[in-house]
């Protein structure tokens, strides 16, 4: 990935958070992913194919998720399993704008979900995997881009 | 709102919910003008959509692209063929100009891009509703 491609996944994600809850969240600094592992309560994975190949997966802590569910769903009573749609639809959605940036030949999957804290999530070992942090209302996330 | 299977009331217009992800649907739901429409059917994939579409003859749609079993534009396709007039809104993450153009070209009728609002999908529908005969 190009540090320009890298900017532009951290402007789609940004400018996600603001769209759905019209409150910003921050970025910080990106850094190439090792061995350990990054993996929150929820997590939710999209496949790439086409032109580029990989993954691409946004992983947040449970407290991030509820207050986004309440501020798109305007009401209080938030469940479970719209918590585990919810970290699939944001994969989904940071993931299928980024076409704007990686053409048309950017083919997502639909999304797996994995619901509780797993050991860490299996990407390709020869590709570079880049962890963008995202801090919105003091609750943390992390997007992890892995593509050839 | 409250979708109460069987409610029918003839002078509402017939609406159609086709995504994978139930919070998008229930964020559709909410957009929907009880007065003005009457929800037929919510479908989480796309044989279903279809599925739906035939037993309800729906004259609008919303309808996803990226769902399991059958994507949004084959289903696209299916419907159109089926009845030509049906109203279908196509609501996408898939944001690139290549992908709306191509939902058009199939006999979409307008385009949302995701993340939305209630606001955007209610004024969408609203506009659509005038052209439905």
């Amino acid at each position: 990935m190009t540090k320009n491609e890298l900017n532009k996944v951290i402007e789609t994600t940004l400018q996600f958070f603001t769209s759905i809850s019209g409150k910003k969240a921050e970025c910080g600094i990106p850094f190439l992913k090792k061995d350990n592992p990054v993996v929150l309560e929820y997590t939710g994975i999209i496949g790439i194919s086409g032109k580029r190949k990989g993954s691409i997966y946004f992983t947040a802590e449970k407290l991030q998720l509820v207050a986004l569910a309440k501020s798109m769903l305007e009401e209080e009573d938030v469940s479970v399993d719209d918590i585990k749609d919810l970290v699939g639809e944001i994969a989904n959605t940071i993931s299928g704008n980024l076409r704007n940036i990686f053409g048309t030949d950017f083919l997502i999957s639909v999304p797996v979900i994995i619901d509780g804290e797993a050991r860490d999530i299996k990407l390709p070992e020869d590709i570079e995997s880049y962890v963008i942090p995202i801090n919105w209302e003091n609750t943390k996330a992390f997007i992890v881009v892995c593509l050839e | 709102m409250q979708y109460q299977e069987g409610e029918k009331l003839s002078n509402r217009i017939k609406i159609l919910i086709a995504d994978d992800s139930s919070i998008i649907r229930k964020i559709i739901q909410r957009s929907i003008v009880e007065d003005t429409f009457e929800i037929v059917g919510i479908a989480a994939d796309g044989l279903k959509a279809l599925e739906l579409f035939k037993a309800e003859n729906p004259q609008i749609v919303t309808l996803d692209i990226t769902m399991p079993e059958m994507d949004g534009l084959t289903v696209l396709e299916e419907m159109i063929k089926i009845n030509p007039q049906v109203k279908v809104i196509v609501i996408s993450a898939l944001t690139d100009k290549a992908t709306g153009i191509n939902a058009i070209k199939k006999g979409a009728k307008s385009f949302i891009a995701k993340p939305f609002t209630t606001e955007d999908v209610r004024s969408k529908l609203l506009k659509l509703a005038e052209t439905v005969a």
